[in-house]
């Protein structure tokens, strides 16, 4: 995973709330085998509409998304942080996401970042009223940003510590999981026998 | 001070748990199926990583397959390159899997509590959200990415940091003809689709405790529909009667030693919770969704409602949008709403009672002539043991459609789909849009309410027959 500290790009606002991973991503176009290539299912449905904010070109090479709140609910297909990220999301900025969506951001290296409501309002109202404009999202200080002068936003989001960390050294999750072989010999040795295999012993 | 039972599970599977760090949590079962995984599997190759405990782990084919002509190969050639690579993963890395055709086939939600691998006390995961459903035999189950498949495959653990505990106390008993579906659908529509997150939710009081195994799975199943991190009940004579007897369950003195720890698996009468939400069964009625996420719901006996009666700017917009989808008018009453399609099935309500219930409120009726009705069993072995008490006849006679297992219509990512502006009844757990096929339209429903919707054609429930 790479590392990630600092991130500026042009930022979507995406008016909605209970944001599931079935819009984000439908089924159809969980077939694949692959990590890649599931830019084209991003949004499916809501990109036929012509006035979905994707479609305006100003958002089109958008990389920091700000939603409403419970966002990625539903079902736990990591398919859909992939697809944000394929499509070329390095952020998703909301008030509230859904546990399984923010533990798969984690694992893959999108950075959810946890706001106040009133702060996605304000990033809506900045970036809807200049199309295109940027939002900076600082991980080593926790803080987004935006606009300049009397209209800048600047505020702190939340991520817990461990999942800062590993996405500031861009850690393997498993790497270090492994380095605990020790601990987790010893917690099976212990496991009483009458627990259920899958296999004939 | 005591604990809970969740803090109970927890505790007795925590590997190591170091200050600023999550804990590190071993897995007692892995279930996997076509979707999720074959990413997994590759990660683990590109790193020269193994499966840690393919003795642990159990895989089937459910997601993608079809439900007729499943004997032949599949013909969507992308759903059948994925099946084919769970095959092959599974050969490559010593896992069990139970392939279509096979008599142990069957939606993962299904299969483990069927096969009695799902026990009380256990940590479960699998990359299906729906994991929830083996909370109900007191159980930590939970769903997880690929990424955490990958993790669990490799380490056999998670790095998981402890949630909040939550009670929901459900005194009384519930009315006649009111399912545990009702009750889970009434309750979400209450804490909406965030209302559980960061808990791990704890379901109690004598309404719980008077429900069937099958019946607490299907509230279990919802807990992610809510939000929470997952949701379980304490297990009691009732579990420990279910699981007596199957394949996987423990024989002999391991069945006393198993029962003896079970018996220790509930809440202290000391413990604390977080927070506690208090319903009251007898006043729960047939309960259906009207919009696109399963919280917005309301009794059967209701009517679609305005943007103006929720309070919250977010929640009427929400509605507006939600009607738009839905081709609904505020103020049209639940029970005038026509339906195209009803599907029984799903991880939900796709075992055997659910079946039984649905037949015999379909035995001796049609099928209404405009309506289609899906009967899709949750695995092959409810399918075999319908056909043995002629439930699939009973559904055929009234004009239905009878099935092989699996996930069918509840996400539509197999042959059976909602055409766009088709309208359906479903006795699944997500009514999101596109959610059954791209454009259709979804109430989610109990299994009575389907089938007497089935037989008018309009949202109805057994007492409108």
């Amino acid at each position: 995973m790479d590392k990630f500290s600092t991130h500026t790009g042009v930022g979507v606002p995406l008016r909605r709330s209970n944001v599931d991973t079935d819009q984000i991503i439908p089924a159809v176009y969980l077939k694949r085998v692959t990590r890649t290539g599931f830019e084209d299912g991003l949004f499916a449905a809501w990109r036929n509409d012509p006035d979905f904010v994707l479609n305006n070109p100003a958002y089109a090479q958008g990389s920091v998304l700000v939603a409403g709140p419970d966002f990625g609910t539903g079902s736990s297909r990591e398919h859909a942080v992939w697809a944000l990220q394929n499509y070329g999301f390095q952020v998703v900025i909301s008030s509230r996401f859904a546990d399984i969506f923010r533990g798969n951001s984690g694992k893959s290296g999108l950075l959810a970042a946890q706001v106040d409501e009133k702060v996605v309002q304000r990033l809506w109202d900045h970036l809807e009223a200049d199309p295109g404009t940027t939002v900076t999202v600082d991980l080593e200080s926790r803080t987004v940003t935006a606009g300049e002068g009397e209209d800048r936003i600047e505020d702190s989001f939340d991520i817990d510590d461990y999942t800062r960390w590993r996405l500031l050294e861009g850690l393997d999750d498993i790497g270090i999981t492994l380095g605990h072989d020790a601990d987790i010999a010893a917690y099976e040795a212990d496991r009483p026998s009458w627990k259920p295999t899958t296999q004939p012993a | 001070m005591g604990k809970t039972l969740a803090e109970k599970v927890w505790d007795e599977h925590v590997v190591r748990s170091t200050q600023g760090e999550p804990d590190l949590l071993y897995i007692d079962l892995h279930l996997i199926h076509e979707v999720t995984s074959p990413q997994a599997f590759d990660g683990l190759r590109l790193a020269g990583r193994k499966v840690r405990r393919p003795d642990l782990t159990l895989a089937t084919e459910d997601h993608n397959v079809p439900t007729v002509d499943w004997d032949k190969p599949i013909a969507d050639p992308v759903s059948r390159t994925q099946v084919e690579t769970l095959r092959r993963n599974a050969e490559e890395f010593g896992i069990r899997l139970h392939p279509l055709g096979d008599v142990e086939q069957g939606i993962v939600h299904v299969v483990g509590p069927q096969l009695g691998l799902t026990q009380p006390g256990m940590t479960i995961v699998c990359g299906d959200s729906h994991t929830s459903t083996h909370g109900a035999f007191g159980a930590i189950a939970f769903g997880i990415g690929t990424s955490e498949v990958e993790h669990v495959l490799a380490t056999q653990t998670l790095p998981q940091a402890r949630p909040r505990t939550m009670a929901v106390t459900v005194n009384g008993s519930l009315p006649e003809g009111v399912t545990a579906k009702d009750l889970i659908l009434t309750l979400i529509s209450r804490t909406g689709t965030g209302g559980g997150q960061g808990y791990i939710v704890e379901y109690r009081g004598q309404a719980i405790e008077e429900l069937s195994m099958e019946a607490r799975m299907t509230i279990c199943n919802m807990s992610i529909e809510w939000g929470a991190k997952a949701g379980l009940i304490a297990p009691d004579q009732t579990t420990f009667d279910y699981i007596d007897g199957r394949a996987e369950a423990p024989k002999g003195a391991d069945w006393e030693s198993a029962v003896a720890h079970w018996r220790t698996l509930v809440t202290d009468p000391d413990a604390e919770f977080d927070k506690e939400i208090v319903l009251d069964a007898s006043e729960v009625t047939p309960f259906v969704t009207w919009g696109t996420n399963p919280g917005q719901g309301v009794p059967l006996a209701g009517s679609v409602p305005a943007p103006e009666d929720f309070e919250e700017p977010g929640d009427r917009v929400a509605c507006e949008k939600a009607l738009t989808y839905m081709g609904l008018e505020a103020g049209t009453p639940m029970r005038e709403v026509k339906v195209d399609t009803v599907f029984i099935g799903s991880c939900t309500n796709g075992r055997i009672e659910d079946l039984r219930a649905a037949a015999e409120i379909i035995q001796g009726r049609q099928v209404d002539p405009d309506t289609r009705l899906l009967v899709v069993p949750g695995s092959v072995r409810v399918r075999l043991q319908a056909e043995e008490e002629g439930l699939d006849v009973i559904f055929k006679e009234a004009g239905a459609e009878w099935r092989g297992a699996g996930c069918s219509m509840c996400l539509g990512m197999n042959p059976d789909t909602l055409s766009p502006g088709e309208r359906s009844a479903s006795t699944s757990n997500r009514n999101f849009e596109g959610r059954q096929g791209k454009g259709g339209r979804t109430h989610l429903v109990s299994v009575p309410v389907a089938a007497a919707t089935a037989v008018r054609g309009t949202l109805s429930s057994p007492a409108d027959l």
